[in-house]
């Protein structure tokens, strides 16, 4: 790759200071921050809403709340977790490296993009508002009816749905607004020479996501409309009595819920690979092979949703071909798990903290995915469906899979975005306590669901005890190490031992090129790729 | 980041409109429902209708106000020449990548009606007579549903229901519709040669005809609500008829005005035949709204 055209000068900053410079920029790099930083702090909102949940569940019985405000946890942890911690993360990391990996000066549509994340606050409030709210006796409380929505229950839901249903049209409209730059960006912005098949793992994990974006979430815009108008304006969509169904809402929900899974998982399946291969030193396995299980699982993702609800009725056909279609998704993945792993085959591996999140999350989102097999078979799902091996099986796709994955990212790119390393010896008890933490916290799930325990009930009974003891002392642990990750990053943005161009021995890309951190205009002329 | 040559792309000053755009969404969402407030216990929220009539209304003010600022600048920036073929290029796949999502958007109402009307009307029919509280209905389309007693409120069928039918008001307005689809290319082939006076009557022509497509939906609607117990409450058919009919006149009432401010440049002669993506923009999403209005007459009406 030739580099010699990057423009390396300091740009006098022509951009305001304070606040207004964060209301009003432009910049892919200032506004990725916004989205990490705003993504950290739901993350701990989302986890903090979680220790309550677990503390309830330390002992059978109901000891620290009623069972309403128990399911709005539930309801808006998920909620906060989804769209407000995990899918902001992933566009902070596609703001601030998509057009640095591709040699772009900026995103194709700026302002667009400023606007896509300052969506993000408000619906950040719609969600928690109504929590304080009912603390000054005004309705009550927030949706309590877990993320899904599911009538009759949410149609019979107070003000907090109704705070949830705009809350997702505004979430709706950042995320189609932010792909709708992504995939202008990757169409129209790379690096002379770079074609589609040269492009980094992540842009091209980026672009699945957000094609799948662009096709799923305004079909949950119009699933909560729908939702909206039956609550307040006389329509029948999800009422038996005027020819509706409650099971069409399932339908439309989880044609993007189902989706949403990979929406926020191919993000991360784009930049482990290239974190695998830096810290292999060695080429990644299988670049083409990856891209086309990507766009495999991608296509696979919109037709498999019904899995979701097998026990909520359907014809015997339709059941068979959602688990058939569901299972061969582990084809294309085991071609990803293969790619990963001998992308490290043989390599002269070391384990910098990036790293070892990295290889962690082989594992432990392997296990993820092994156990959604399970769930997908009809039959033995009739025995797993809403008891807590769901809640277990997906928390190691989403925790493990997605927040670990991110996590991963945030120690491989921190040192390029902030110009300083971060404390390694924090990083790597971090990276034990979380993964000893969190197997902690959900594999006595896996017993406790195989064992008939339900999801979303406060009370449970007796035999459940101990693993809910052990779950939840987990748990604990999990939520306070992340104040570790917390501070490393502050420590990292404030100062440190400065971190040279290339970071990482084994690095390879364009951003490696620029010096770290980067100038305010990256790229003002574009670089030639060969 | 001023732009220097054909190889630098234009990225523009930081802006303040999208972070009020935003927070005027806010105050128009949570005004809204403050507006509907109900509460589950059945303590009235009834005061807070008020005061969030007037938050929705401000931040609606507010929404409307920064998009004119907003599109305004992006109007400035193209005049005076900010915009080359790498730009333009951006706003294309912008465009076509948006209209995409619209496309998912009606996707869902369409999945609504098809899975009301092939799956849960019949199968509410179809149970076994012992077993179901809806012993008479038939399962027939258009319907209104059996009726029953749902979350402790009774639904009625209104008797005196009717559907819409195609003929008359319907077939009328997919012949505008088809007809407003001509002019806008005709009025585009003006701007391609050249032809100032094509173009404006071309365009004159269009917003005319959204215009009066708009009048006959609203003509159909006040027959719908006041002679044919045609109610967004009639059941399924009232529900997907509506919600579809609706969001597409909604649709319409957006493009329509985004024709009179593509009539006004091109009367200003912000469009030259080689640079002209405002016009093409609109162009494309009128016929993005003409083609779901061509699904709308076949599965709506038609069939």
């Amino acid at each position: 790759m030739s580099t010699t055209t990057v423009a390396h000068h300091e740009e006098h900053s022509d951009h305001p200071t304070g606040i207004m410079r964060w209301l009003t920029t432009t910049n892919h790099k200032d506004i990725g921050t916004m989205y990490l930083t705003f993504s950290l702090v739901m993350f701990l909102v989302g986890g903090a809403m979680v220790l309550g949940i677990r503390a309830e569940l330390f002992q059978p019985g109901l000891q620290l709340m009623n069972p309403d405000f128990y399911n709005q946890l539930i309801g808006v942890h998920a909620l906060i977790m989804i769209f407000a911690a995990l899918m902001p993360a992933a566009t902070g990391f596609a703001n601030w490296m998509i057009p640095l990996q591709i040699g772009a000066p900026d995103m194709a549509l700026p302002r667009l993009n400023n606007w896509g994340f300052w969506l993000l606050p408000p619906s950040a409030i719609l969600l928690t508002l109504p929590f304080t709210l009912a603390l000054f006796g005004i309705g009550d409380g927030a949706i309590a009816t877990g993320w899904t929505f599911y009538p009759p229950l949410s149609v019979q839901g107070g003000i907090g749905v109704d705070f949830a249903i705009f809350a997702v049209h505004l979430l709706g409209v950042s995320s189609v607004m932010g792909s709708i730059n992504i995939i202008v960006t990757l169409f129209n912005m790379r690096a002379p020479g770079m074609t589609l098949m040269k492009m980094p793992m992540f842009a091209w994990g980026w672009l699945i996501t957000a094609f799948l974006l662009v096709a799923t979430i305004p079909v949950l815009a119009g699933a909560v409309t729908m939702l909206l108008t039956d609550r307040h304006f006389g329509t029948h969509f999800f009422d038996a009595a005027g020819g509706g169904d409650p099971i069409m809402f399932q339908h439309l929900f989880w044609f993007f819920g189902h989706p949403e899974v990979y929406i926020l998982l191919l993000p991360v399946w784009g930049f482990i690979p290239q974190i695998l291969q830096t810290f292999s030193r060695k080429p990644m396995y299988g670049y083409k092979a990856q891209v086309y299980s990507l766009w495999a699982i991608g296509a696979l993702a919109v037709v498999v949703w019904a899995h979701h609800f097998f026990t909520a009725g359907m014809p015997v056909p339709a059941l068979l071909y959602f688990m058939y279609s569901t299972m061969a998704i582990s084809l294309p993945l085991a071609v990803l798990f293969f790619c990963w792993i001998k992308t490290m085959w043989k390599g002269s591996m070391s384990f910098e903290t990036p790293m070892l999140f990295a290889v962690g999350w082989i594992i432990l989102f392997g296990i993820g995915g092994l156990t959604g097999l399970v769930l997908a078979d009809v039959a033995a799902d009739a025995q797993y469906h809403n008891s807590y091996f769901v809640v277990a099986h997906f928390h190691y796709t989403l925790f493990a899979g997605g927040i670990m994955g991110i996590m991963a990212g945030v120690y491989y790119w921190l040192p390029k975005m902030t110009g300083h390393m971060y404390n390694e010896k924090l990083g790597k008890l971090h990276f034990w306590l979380t993964a000893i933490s969190f197997n902690v916290t959900f594999i006595p799930q896996f017993f406790v669901g195989l064992a008939g325990m339900p999801r979303r009930i406060p009370d449970y009974a007796l035999q459940f005890a101990e693993f809910n003891m052990i779950s939840t002392i987990g748990a604990f642990i999990l939520g306070f190490s992340q104040l570790l990750f917390v501070y490393n990053i502050i420590m990292c943005a404030k100062g440190g031992q400065k971190a040279t161009d290339k970071v990482w021995e084994g690095a390879e890309g364009l951003e490696w090129t620029l010096s770290s951190p980067p100038p305010y205009h990256s790229f003002n002329e574009q670089p030639v790729i060969k | 980041m001023a732009t220097h040559s054909e190889n630098q792309y234009f990225v523009p000053h930081g802006s303040i409109y999208p972070s009020i755009l935003s927070a005027g969404l806010l105050s128009m969402a949570a005004g809204f429902v403050f507006s509907v407030a109900t509460d589950r216990g059945g303590d009235s929220l009834a005061y807070l209708e008020g005061p969030g009539k007037w938050m929705m209304y401000f931040g609606l003010a507010v929404v409307l106000f920064m998009m004119f600022k907003w599109l305004g600048t992006v109007v400035t920036e193209s005049v005076t020449g900010k915009y080359k073929n790498w730009e333009d290029k951006s706003f294309r796949w912008g465009m076509i990548v948006f209209i995409a999502s619209e496309v998912a958007f009606f996707a869902a109402f369409f999945g609504a009606l098809f899975y009301m009307r092939v799956l849960s009307v019949p199968d509410l029919a179809g149970f076994d007579p012992n077993f179901t509280p809806y012993k008479d209905f038939l399962g027939t389309w258009p319907s209104q549903g059996p009726g029953g007693v749902v979350l402790g409120e009774t639904f009625e069928p209104n008797p005196a229901f009717k559907p819409m039918h195609w003929m008359g008001l319907p077939l009328i307005n997919t012949v505008l519709l088809l007809t407003s689809g001509a002019t806008i290319t005709w009025a585009h082939w003006g701007l391609i040669k050249n032809n100032r006076k094509q173009l404006i009557i071309g365009m004159a022509l269009t917003v005319a005809l959204g215009i009066a497509f708009l009048i006959c939906q609203g003509l159909e609607y006040h027959h719908a609500y006041t002679e044919m117990g045609l109610t967004l409450g009639s059941g399924a058919y009232g529900a997907t008829f509506f919600m579809l009919t609706g969001f597409h006149g909604f649709h319409v009432t957006i493009g329509t005005l985004m024709l009179i401010v593509i009539l006004l440049r091109c009367m200003k002669g912000h469009f030259t035949p080689e640079h002209h993506f405002g016009f093409e923009g609109v162009a494309w999403y009128w016929h993005f709204v003409d083609v779901v209005w061509l699904g709308l007459f076949i599965f709506v009406y038609m069939l």
